[in-house]
Formats: C-alpha cells, sequence, structure tokens
C-alpha cells in the first residue's frame, strides 16, 4: 500500500506494517520535550498519576528547555524554574539547560535542532504546540498538552490519530527579496487558520529542497497556524550535512511514495510570489507588502523560533548596514548559540552583531521574550497601542503583550527594511 | 458523565484561540494549588475582545469582574475553537470557571486532545451553524444519550455529532482514568 512519509513513520512507531489516516494508534515516543511553563504542571500530573514513588520512562529521552519566561522578575514565573530545577536535580536528568548555566540554550524548538534531538525517521512529542517545527528533519514531531505529556512521561506511549496529508510543493528559485516565512504566510492565506486542522502538512520541490535547515524550520514552525498536527520535510544532503555535524545518531530517512494519497495538493512557482505579511488580527489574514506599505510602525522586532535564526540575521543585516532604525526595534537571538553566532559570523566583513547595534537594535538576552506577550517586564513586549512589525508566528489579539496593539507578521527582509523607514517597507526597496 | 446537564449558552464566534481563552500573562499560577488555581477561572475567555464575547450582541464578560466561576456553563462556538498554542490551561481555565460542555462547529486538535484528555471538557461537534442561532443567556439542555442540544425557551432540538473514538475516555474522566480502567497502566 503506497503511504506518505508521515503514515510511514507514525507505522514504524506503532510497531505496525501500515496505518491509515483516521485510524487511532498507540505510539512510541522517541522524546518528549517541555519547557517552563507546561513542564510544571505535567511533573505535577504525573506524580498525582503513578504516585510519589513515579518512575520517567527513559530519562535520556526527555528534554527540558526553559525559554519562556526567563529574563523576569515576575515570582510566579521564576518559581516555574524553580520546579523544573527541583524535578532535575530530583531524578538526575541528564537533558535538562538550566538558567543560569553554560548549559542555557534558549527557545526550544531552535535547541533541540542545535542539541540534535531532531533525528530523521522518529517521533517527537512536545508541550509546544511550535513542536512541529522539528518535521524539518523528517521525522514526526507535534504538539500535545500537559497530561498527554505526563502520560508518556510514566509510559513512552501515547496515542494519535493518523492525520491525512497536504502536500505543498514549491517550484522555482527563490528570489532574494523572498524567504520562507513569505512562502508560509503566502500558504496561510489560502488555506486559513483550520486549514490544516488534525492534518500533516508535506513540502516539498526544488524551492523547499534549495532552503537550508532554519528556512525549513520556518515552513514547519507555522504548520501550527493552520491547524495543522504536524508539518514535515524529507530528509536529504542539506539534513545529513547538519546531522553530521552534531551528532553520530543513525537514522532511517523516509520518503513519500510517489502514489500516496494526499487530502489535496498544492503548487507554486516561488518567483511569482511577492513579500508577504499578515495582518492583525490573523496569521491567515495575508497580503502583500505593497499593499500595506507606510502604515506606521511604532516597533518593531526580529526574534523567536520562526524568526530569531541566524539566517533570519543575516537577511536583517543585508539590509540594516548602514542605516539606522527609525523605531524601537528588538532583536532576540533564539539561542545563546545563535547569540554567539552574531559575534562570529561577518556581512561584507563587519560582524552581524555590530551591524546590528551600529543601526540602533536592542539586542535581547535569548528566550521566547515578548513572541507571546510574557510578563509585564519582558522586554520588546506590546504596550497599549503599539502597532508592531514581527518575524514571529502569531499575531492573535494580544498574542505580544497588549490587546489594543497590533501585530504585523513578516520576513525578516521585510521587518528590518520596516525599521529603517518607521513605516512598512518592501525589502525590494533596500535589495 | 451524566445523562443530561441543563444551564445557560455563552455564544462565541469562530476562531478563538488560546491566547482569548487564557492569556499568555496568566499561565504561571500554579494548576495543583487550590486557591491559587482559581485565578484560572477568573480569568477565562478573559481576552475575547469585547464585541465578540457573548454574542450576539457583545460586552458580556464569561466570568464577571472579582468573580472566579461563569453564569455560563455551555459554549456554543463557531470555527477551530482552541486554536493557538497547545496550553492545557485553556480548557482546564473554562472548566475551572465551572464549564465543561463546549459545542462547536470544530476544534483545534491541541485544545480538543486536552479537553478529551484531561477530562476537563466535553467537545460536542455541531451538525450544523449554531452561533447565530443561539443568543447568549438561553437556557439550553444537552442530552448525551442522543447527541442533542434543546433550547429550552422554544423547544427547538440540534443535532450534535457522535463523539466517537474518544467517547470511552471522555466516560472514563480523562485519559489516565481511561488507561487504568482498560489495564495499560496500574492503579496508585
Ligand atoms: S519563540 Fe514564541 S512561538 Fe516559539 S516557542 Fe517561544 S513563545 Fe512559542
Amino acid at each position: 500500500m503506497p503511504m506518505t512519509i508521515t503514515e510511514k513513520i507514525l507505522a514504524k512507531s506503532a510497531g505496525k506494517k501500515s496505518v491509515t489516516p483516521g485510524e487511532n494508534v498507540w505510539l512510541n515516543v522517541d522524546v518528549l520535550m517541555t519547557h517552563d511553563v507546561c513542564g510544571p504542571p505535567t511533573v505535577q500530573i504525573w506524580k498525582r498519576e503513578f504516585g510519589e514513588k513515579a518512575e520517567i520512562w527513559d530519562k535520556n529521552k526527555l528534554v527540558i528547555f526553559p525559554d519562556h519566561y526567563i529574563f523576569t522578575k515576575n515570582t510566579h514565573a521564576n518559581r516555574n524554574v524553580s520546579i523544573l530545577r527541583e524535578f532535575a536535580d530530583q531524578y538526575n536528568l541528564p537533558n535538562y539547560y538550566d538558567v543560569g548555566t553554560d548549559r542555557y540554550k534558549g527557545v526550544c524548538h531552535i535547541a533541540l535542532a542545535e542539541e540534535a534531538y531532531n533525528i530523521p525517521g522518529t517521533v517527537l512529542f512536545g508541550t509546544d504546540s511550535h513542536t512541529c517545527t522539528s518535521g524539518a528533519f523528517g521525522m514526526f514531531s507535534t504538539g500535545v498538552g500537559n497530561t498527554d505529556a505526563a502520560f508518556i512521561l510514566g509510559t513512552g506511549k501515547i496515542w494519535e490519530k493518523v492525520p491525512e496529508s497536504m502536500k505543498f510543493t514549491f517550484n522555482g528559485k527563490l528570489p532574494p527579496y523572498l524567504t520562507a516565512k513569505d512562502l508560509i504566510l503566502h500558504i496561510l492565506g489560502d488555506i486559513t487558520t483550520d486549514g490544516a486542522t488534525y492534518r500533516a502538512m508535506e513540502f516539498d520541490g526544488e524551492a523547499v529542497y534549495a532552503l537550508p535547515m532554519e528556512e525549513r524550520m520556518t515552513l514547519t514552525n507555522m504548520a501550527i497556524e493552520a491547524g495543522g498536527m504536524s508539518g514535515i520535510i524529507a530528509a536529504d544532503e542539506v539534513t545529513e550535512a547538519f546531522l553530521k555535524q552534531r551528532t553520530t545518531k543513525s537514522y532511517e530517512i523516509f520518503r513519500s511514495d510517489a502514489d500516496a494519497k494526499y487530502f489535496s495538493t498544492y503548487t507554486y512557482n516561488v518567483e511569482k510570489l511577492e513579500p508577504t505579511v499578515a495582518k492583525p488580527h490573523s496569521p491567515d489574514n495575508r497580503d502583500i507588502v505593497r499593499n500595506v506599505q507606510g502604515t506606521k510602525l511604532t516597533k518593531c522586532y526580529i526574534g523567536s523560533c520562526t524568526g530569531g535564526k541566524m539566517f533570519d540575521f543575516m537577511q536583517a543585516a543585508k539590509i540594516l548596514i548602514n542605516n539606522k532604525v527609525k523605531v524601537p526595534t528588538f532583536v532576540v537571538p533564539a539561542s545563546t548559540d545563535i547569540a554567539a553566532q552574531l559575534e562570529v559570523e561577518t556581512y561584507k566583513g563587519i560582524s552581524l552583531k555590530q551591524i546590528l547595534q551600529d543601526a540602533g537594535c536592542v539586542i535581547a538576552q535569548s528566550s521566547c521574550a515578548a513572541c507571546l506577550g510574557g510578563p509585564a517586564d519582558t522586554i520588546g513586549r506590546a504596550v497599549d497601542k503599539d502597532v508592531v512589525i514581527s518575524t514571529t508566528n502569531r499575531n492573535f489579539p494580544g498574542r505580544m503583550g497588549s490587546k489594543q496593539s497590533e501585530v504585523y507578521l513578516a520576513s525578516p527582509l521585510t521587518v528590518a527594511a520596516s525599521a529603517v523607514t518607521g513605516v512598512i517597507t518592501d525589502p525590494r526597496d533596500f535589495i | 458523565m451524566d445523562k443530561k446537564i441543563s444551564g445557560f449558552a455563552y455564544v462565541l464566534g469562530n476562531n478563538i484561540d488560546t491566547d482569548q481563552i487564557i492569556p499568555a500573562e496568566h499561565l504561571v499560577y500554579s494548576m495543583s494549588d487550590e486557591e491559587e488555581s482559581k485565578k484560572y477561572g477568573q480569568f477565562a475567555l478573559s481576552s475575547v475582545p469585547k464585541k465578540e464575547a457573548g454574542l450576539p450582541h457583545g460586552g458580556i464578560p464569561f466570568v464577571d469582574e472579582g468573580k472566579n466561576t461563569s453564569l455560563y456553563n455551555i459554549i456554543i462556538a463557531g470555527a477551530n475553537f482552541g486554536c493557538g498554542s497547545s496550553r492545557e490551561h485553556a480548557p482546564y481555565a473554562i472548566n475551572k470557571a465551572g464549564c465543561n460542555v463546549v459545542i462547536a462547529e470544530s476544534y483545534a486538535r491541541i485544545f480538543y486532545r486536552n479537553a478529551v484528555d484531561g477530562g476537563f471538557l466535553v467537545p460536542y461537534e455541531c451538525e450544523q451553524k449554531l452561533n447565530d442561532k443561539i443568543h447568549t443567556g438561553d437556557k439550553l439542555e444537552i442530552d448525551f444519550e442522543r447527541n442533542l442540544l434543546i433550547d429550552l425557551s422554544d423547544h427547538r432540538e440540534f443535532k450534535l455529532k457522535p463523539l466517537g473514538d474518544v467517547l470511552p475516555i471522555i466516560e472514563a474522566g480523562g485519559l489516565f482514568e481511561y488507561a487504568r480502567k482498560t489495564g495499560m497502566i496500574k492503579t496508585v
């Protein structure tokens, strides 16, 4: 029976020869990831349900990244990190990345890639909706709540409905003024925020395979914005090169059969697409930048698991070099590795950090920061009637803080161009 | 699970996301501390824009200022209810406010799972759009055996989709109870 990549991976995880969409299966989980917001309640549920002598199914497969509310004075938020720390101490957890130590990483989805927990052909669950990001590595990954996570923590198993798949093929050569962010925002405009609910979004085509891993992760990251259970891109040489630098773990590469069945298929020519934004207050409220150019801004934001990677800063630097920002612009490297790399990597002989600083950007410490608003003292948080353009992934009412604020989602190129002019600007004006 | 429940409707539109259900700034409260966890009820649905809070006219808070529970115990919503983040705090908050049934046209996957696996809400899907037919404050009855919603003010009946595969988990009261009942995990 022909199968999609997702069906093949789930069949393997369920110990079956094949699976069909709609079928409920019990999966054996390869990695469980959690963070400071959902970790503590997960641990509490696990203890409540399995008793004080509860055992973790496999310590090596549990990964914990505090990342959401880190640099804040909020006592409740700090208490959450303390709970995780005590839990990690008590159970001697090998994969806990504590705040205030050399091990601290930053945003979980990026750290999962950097620390080589993303392994082709495996199944990863996380207590965060953007866990779908890991699918860029040809694996099945998805978000769950605390109860499901607590169940996995004790048993290593979880039920899942095998999703139907939707296939998005991007042909052509990506022009220099577009990034993966434009592609995924374009899809969201087409299929809306529930267009992929309970389905896997498979990305394919020469333009996708020409992307570096970071950009592929931007595509799979926002599958959840369409309601997708997962996003997936089959592993290739680019994936293998990324893994080779970081791990010696073995893996199995799966690919969809040519005659696999899809719920729907979409084909795009990237050369015909334009710089794209999502207008307030939904990621599917798509428009082209040209139609909203001139919109006055009060803040710009380059950060998060979607738009705070090295590639994103390199794009921004290309526009910010020898320019000054006109509105407060916040740069939040998704991980501490990225923050360190900003000092090393250069554009036209100048380090990215220097370029960003010279342009007048505020560079914050790695964490989720204002991507999800966070406590009142979170850097870059939207206040009052802020009008923000951001490389993040969500712009629902109040997502970045103030309920009165308006958030536009865009590529790092568009955000950088807009930062320089103070109004929404098409990056083609600079490139 | 009771065979029937009755109560008052709270009506919402499409795409009610988890930030509207429980804003991120409130996710820091303990869910296991009895007193502190009441805050989740207090802030349930607190970020729904005013004009969409309590349709058709809006402007009706789900939970009154200073209260921890809602006067409404059945939510009637449009499509894609619970989209956004994976926070289990979302169905939990609605449950803490004293509401444990939602009838929506469709749900986001993680919210739906959390509602069922955590035993917080019965997430019914309606056969036809209901949020234009029922008003906030309408007195309703749900018949779980017949999968039926009855508007007690005028006795209109609306069919609900059977709960299907997840019914045994809902009936057991959540994933852990289900797993114990079926012998998957040991009782503690
Ligand atoms: S950066 Fe934003 S989207 Fe990514 S994990 Fe953090 S809060 Fe979620």
